[in-house]
């Protein structure tokens, strides 16, 4: 399904600044597998969702999705079967467009747009029951200008954009982040939920320790570039927040940085 | 004065045109386009070729939105392809432009008075119904001394301004049409909703030069001329309406907006006629005039609005006031 080898990117190579975001990065991630990412700043996660979704370019290394090497094609082409959802609550929605323009957006994500138009009569209402399995009552908006919701309301709708076409990988960059624990924790409920029901191949990236725990079948964690663990299913289950600061010290020799990686 | 009114309104409705490819540049994309001052006379100076060569006025006409939308693409790539700032590549196109209509009208100022402009074929075409008589004949009974020439213009502009801007409305609801404000709205999103920016850029650019380019050409054959400097400040004349019209009729819906910019460039005219009229000001002074109202529609409504919101805050001081006092 998502297979990546020998995925490597510098920046700023050969300069005081030289940084080795990603290192010869190797995962297979087979269809429907729910992988939570971990690490502290500057570890390669973001880079790591950047390479994948295309946004930036790998220096070496293939990307393979569903048997189609996928690394030389632009961010505009992958995203065809490539679902996304930003930290920035503003960053996935369109503010001065209406919800059900914005959800008209993400449904022509996987076929060629069109000269007809976006919103129809039977699509509006297939938005509409789209947007009440939220249940934030979005569906009675229809026509409200996105910029007017709230940032839990927006990364809710920007989930719902990404998940509801199913695309092949859907990428979570700390899309909880940027809000209050109670909107966070619905958000998580409805990632949950959603990819449960559709089987979506996941990779979330997280701050948050117990999140990473909680959620997936499957844990990364990440540190300089490089995927230091792999813990799988069972394994995965009996694992504790203590248990993954031992095994950073034990890989790395050094404690790992709990200031931004809160507990719980 | 009835006359000079019924000139400017004839003329706004040709103007609304470029507005409408203002609009889209500026307020659906988010692209400060400068390519307009160049790209409009482009416009002209093709009509007018084509014209003088024999070619019929209406094909003309449509010559003519072809080679600003070939302009407009132009600065587009300049933008996404060569990564130039936007308002750079737009100085650059609208420079180059001005040699390019020197070259295609081979003097500064190319004459149409020999000519049979599509307005006057469609002139000849609308004495015969009597229509002009019938209006005119209403318009003595009001009490008027002097009447219109002709009412053919404005009724073809209102025709062909309001089809242009119904089709635009519609391009702007279809999915191509949505990813296009998206671009404008929130790149990053719209890349990720597999909408590729560069062509809808490009494309979009293109449009909104084809529409100044197309009311070029309609003005050359208004005046019966074209001049290489004819476009000179055509943008801010463009912003001006855009912003004239959304501040006087708003921008709720794409459709309101659209109707706002049209609405826009014919109150534009009608003051600078109205300014034009009095004594001290001179022809020259035009483009000054055109600033400060550019100026007056952009602070104004805040004005209005800090007004408001300061009368309101008033109102509710009065009242914790009185609420307390009643208390005591």
């Amino acid at each position: 399904m998502l297979w990546l080898q020998d995925v490597s990117i510098t920046f700023n190579e050969n300069t005081p600044d030289e940084k080795r975001a990603l290192q010869a990065i190797n995962l297979e991630l087979p269809k429907g597998e729910f992988v939570t990412v971990i690490g502290s700043n500057g570890a390669g996660k973001s880079t790591l969702m950047n390479v994948i979704s295309g946004s930036l370019e790998p220096d070496v290394g293939s990307i393979v999705v569903n048997d189609r090497e996928v690394a030389s094609l632009p961010e505009y082409k992958r995203s065809h079967f490539i679902g996304r959802v930003f930290q920035d609550p503003m960053a996935g929605t369109a503010p001065s467009m209406t919800i059900e323009e914005n959800l008209a957006m993400a449904y022509a994500r996987n076929k060629k747009r069109k000269l007809k138009p976006g919103v129809t009569k039977n699509r509006r209402q297939m938005f509409k029951e789209y947007l009440a399995t939220l249940n934030l009552g979005l569906e009675n908006r229809l026509k409200a200008k996105v910029g007017l919701l709230s940032g839990g309301e927006r990364q809710a709708l920007s989930l719902l954009m990404a998940t509801f076409t199913e695309p092949d990988i859907l990428l979570l960059d700390e899309h909880t982040a940027a809000l209050d624990p109670s909107r966070a924790e619905l958000i998580i409920n409805i990632t949950r939920d959603v990819v449960d029901k559709s089987g979506l191949t996941t990779l979330m990236v997280t701050h948050n320790m117990q999140q990473a725990l909680d959620l997936g079948d499957r844990l990364f964690m990440m540190d300089k570039g490089e995927i230091i663990l792999d813990v799988e299913q069972e394994e995965k289950q009996k694992l504790t927040i203590e248990n993954l600061m031992q095994e950073f010290q034990k890989k790395r020799g050094s404690d790992f940085e709990s200031d931004r990686a809160i507990l719980g | 004065m009835l006359i000079s009114l019924f000139g400017a309104i004839e003329s706004g409705m040709i103007y609304a045109i470029m507005a409408l490819g203002v609009y889209l540049s500026f307020r659906i994309l988010d692209f400060p386009d400068l390519t307009v001052d160049g790209s409009f006379v482009t416009g002209a100076a093709v009509a007018a070729v084509s014209i003088v060569n024999g070619v019929p006025p209406a094909v003309a006409s449509v010559l003519a939105a072809v080679a600003g939308f070939m302009a407009g693409c132009l600065t587009g790539i300049l933008h996404t392809k060569g990564k130039i700032n936007a308002l750079l590549a737009g100085i650059i196109m609208m420079t180059a432009l001005y040699s390019i209509n020197l070259r295609i009208m081979g003097q500064p100022t190319l004459s149409m008075l020999n000519e049979t402009t599509l307005f006057q074929q469609l002139e000849s075409l609308w004495a015969t119904t009597g229509i002009d008589t019938f209006f005119n004949g209403a318009l003595t009974a009001m009490g008027a001394d002097q009447t219109p020439s002709t009412w053919v213009i404005i009724a073809i502009m209102i025709l062909v301004t309001l089809s242009i801007k119904l089709l635009t409305d519609y391009y702007l609801k279809t999915e191509i049409g949505l990813a296009l404000r998206a671009t404008g709205n929130n790149k990053k999103m719209i890349r990720s909703l597999s909408a590729n920016t560069d062509f809808l850029i490009i494309s979009g650019i293109g449009i909104s030069n084809a529409f100044v380019a197309f009311s070029g050409g309609l003005i050359a054959q208004h005046g019966g001329f074209a001049d290489v400097n004819m476009g000179i400040g055509m943008i801010i004349i463009g912003l001006a309406s855009v912003i004239i019209g959304e501040s006087i009729f708003g921008v709720k819906t794409i459709a309101r907006a659209t109707l706002a910019v049209i609405g826009g460039a014919i109150i534009y005219r009608i003051f600078v006629t109205m300014a034009l009229r009095a004594d001290f000001l001179e022809t020259g002074d035009m483009k000054l005039i055109t600033a400060t109202l550019v100026v007056i529609a952009l602070i104004a409504p805040k004005m209005v609005q800090a007004r408001n919101e300061k009368k309101r805050r008033m109102k509710k001081k009065t009242e914790l006031l009185q609420q307390k006092a009643s208390e005591v």
